[in-house]
């Protein structure tokens, strides 16, 4: 009986890589998405909601509900369900609408 | 540079999953030039979705069954001319006015398909707006599929609450879970095949909990006879829950998710057949995730927006209304698989073929009929009437608002609380979704009310039958502000220029503001 998603399909991805979250060191496979890569690293949150602060991540995992906003190197609301993760990329917990870098 | 004008495709078809892929093949093979746009990657859709190839997985089909139809979609759409355009995201589809009044092409688009239409997409991994395309088309086909109904309750904002299609489309494409123990809730037959992938990919699943009861099924024998496969994949999943020791909880519900800042256990308490939880018999799981989702809902905005006719499905959703070739009451636009009624990736299947060949036939100015389209209509009927059966099993009983509190929060994206929407309805005289969302924001964020709309649109209706919720978005995706700006520019980029044009950070999620 598989133990893990990659033995039940035998997955052999390519090397894995590094990208950071907050600053802390995340390790993700070729072909994942942000939010798969970090999920894999056991975080399901990188998001606070603009109202109450709470803590938020992927929910829907198709690209339907917004709730996986994530910055992305710099970037905010970015769905981290859709955009493949890339070795070196940083995430950051979006705060908010994700703009408060840019004053706006 | 006169944009696309002098070419439009015969045939552009919308969504590449197996109602998508079946009929672009259908149509390329009967002769029509064809281009198939998809949000994602790869095709496939939801129910063929795959890890990525640099994933190297030499038994992606283990997350399937059911595969070698897919495989050979594949190999028929490899040896077509199809232009396959991933990572096009869809926001609008309009009749190509400029088109049809000038351009080399307009005397024959305005012929037997009444177009060209125009595509609108923008471009990137989510759309990011990275390029802005329109292409043109002489008939459309709609394959959009459908998203997972959501109702809320008491902590379903907690980070390890994901959707059930949610976590089988993450675990299928990233090959990764949401925790190592992990309920499966919700209504409808999704349930089981979630449950059971979890459960083969390694997750402990402590319980699989459906607000309804599968007997319901038994009320419509005929369709169960008929639709002998069904009952097959019942048994693999039911054979797969067994072998895992998967208990499975009829008419009982989740009514609370425990935890700070992540799910730490989840409340399941039995439900009447009304869905109202029953006082006194609330049971605490410990979890750390939970899959959730209350059947389907068709994805139709890109046709209710063009003014097709839509259709009431048992379940309390809408799907597009269409004749017996799969043409919406929009003259030239065709729509297969989940968007006509949820029902299955091979309904799905035989809905694109029929779909495909009867567009090639409105170009071709042929007639469609002959043995295929028959035995085509038969599968389909047969299949509906499955569908109809299934949807009406696990229609939302109206007491499920029992279990809300004044504080959940009904719209996830603007944190509107049960206790806000209740107010608008019995204090301010609210009796639709759309005043309630006038009054309280809620279905005004970024998912423009996606996740919440049936569960707004089942209160407002206050125990009555909801109104037929009819999708109008403005946009089907939310659109940076460079894209609009770009429809009135005469230069926009077809989809084989290569040209960049900068991303916009401030997108305009349709109806936010
Ligand atoms: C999240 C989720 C998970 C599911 N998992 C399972 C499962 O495990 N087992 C099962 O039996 N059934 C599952 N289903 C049901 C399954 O989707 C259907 O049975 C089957 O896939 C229907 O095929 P389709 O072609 O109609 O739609 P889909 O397969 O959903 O294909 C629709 C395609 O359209 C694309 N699309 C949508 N909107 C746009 C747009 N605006 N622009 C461009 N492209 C667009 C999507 O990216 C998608 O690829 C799931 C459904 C969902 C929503
Ligand atoms: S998880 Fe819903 S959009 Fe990414």
């Amino acid at each position: 009986m598989a133990r893990t998603p990659a033995e039940l399909v035998g997955a052999q991805p390519g090397p894995p890589f590094q990208i950071t979250f907050d600053g802390r060191a995340v390790t993700a496979l070729p072909g994942q998405s942000v939010a798969a890569a970090l999920w894999g690293a056991g975080i399901l949150a990188w998001r606070t909601t603009r109202g109450s602060g709470r803590p938020r991540g992927a929910f829907c995992g198709i690209g339907q509900c917004y709730d996986c906003l994530a910055t992305i190197n710099g970037e905010p609301n970015r769905r981290a369900c859709l955009v493949p993760a890339r070795p070196g990329d940083a995430i950051t917990t979006q705060e908010g609408h994700g703009r408060a870098a840019l004053g706006v | 540079m006169p944009l696309s004008a002098s070419e439009p495709y015969d045939l552009a078809v919308i969504g590449a999953g197996s109602a998508g892929l079946a009929g672009a093949v259908a149509a390329a093979e009967l002769g029509l030039s064809v281009a198939l746009l998809d949000t994602a990657v790869h095709t496939g859709g939801q129910f063929y979705r795959t890890p990525a190839p640099v994933m190297g997985a030499v038994r992606p089909e283990a997350l399937h069954h059911d595969w070698s139809p897919y495989a050979d979609l594949r190999r028929r759409l490899a040896r077509s001319d199809v232009r396959h355009l991933p990572g096009h995201h869809v926001w609008s589809v309009t009749k190509d006015v400029d088109g049809e009044g000038t351009g080399e092409g307009a005397g024959e688009g305005a012929g037997p398909a009444d177009g060209p239409w125009a595509v609108h997409a923008v471009t990137g991994a989510d759309g990011g707006g990275e390029r802005p395309v329109r292409l043109r088309a002489r008939t459309v086909l709609l394959a959009t599929g459908a998203y997972e109904r959501q109702l809320p309750f008491p902590g379903w904002t907690l980070p390890g609450v994901v959707g059930a299609g949610g976590a089988q489309a993450m675990l299928k494409s990233g090959l990764v879970l949401p925790g190592r123990r992990v309920v499966v809730a919700g209504s409808g037959p999704l349930l089981l095949a979630v449950a059971s992938s979890l459960a083969a990919a390694g997750a402990r699943v402590p319980a699989v909990v459906e607000a309804s009861g599968y007997l319901r099924y038994a009320r419509h024998p005929r369709a169960l006879v008929a639709n002998p496969h069904k009952a097959a994949e019942a048994l693999v999943h039911g054979a797969a829950l067994l072998w895992h020791r998967v208990r499975v909880r009829l008419r009982s519900a989740v009514t609370e998710v425990h935890g700070t800042d992540r799910v730490e256990a989840v409340t399941v308490t039995r439900v009447d057949r009304d869905w109202r939880p029953v006082r006194g018999t609330g049971r605490r799981i410990e979890c750390d995730a939970l899959a959730v989702g209350h059947g389907l809902v068709p994805q139709i905005e890109l046709a209710t927006a063009l003014g097709c006719t839509t259709r009431p499905l048992p379940d309390g959703t809408t799907a597009l209304a269409l004749d017996g070739l799969q043409e919406t009451s929009v003259h030239g636009l065709w729509a297969a698989g989940e968007t006509g009624g949820v029902g299955g990736a091979q309904l799905a299947r035989a809905e694109g073929e029929l779909a495909g060949i009867a567009a090639a036939a409105r170009v071709l100015d042929r007639p469609a009929h002959g043995g295929r389209v028959r035995e085509l209509q038969r599968r389909r009927d047969r299949m509906r009437a499955f569908a109809g059966a299934m949807a009406a099993a696990h229609a939302p009983g109206p007491g499920w608002s029992g279990w809300l509190t004044d504080d959940t929060d009904v719209c996830r994206c603007e944190e509107v609380t049960a206790g806000q929407v209740r107010e608008a309805i019995e204090d301010l005289g609210a009796r639709d979704a759309r005043t309630v969302k006038l009054l309280t924001r809620a279905g005004m964020g970024w998912c423009q009310g996606r996740m919440c709309g049936p569960a707004v649109a089942c209160l407002a209706a206050r125990g009555r039958a909801a109104e037929p919720l009819v999708e109008r978005r403005p946009f089907a995706v939310p659109v940076p502000l460079s894209a609009l700006a770009a429809l009135d520019d005469p230069a926009m980029p077809r989809p084989d220029d290569q040209g960049e044009t900068p991303s916009e950070p401030g997108a305009a999620p349709g109806g936010d503001g």
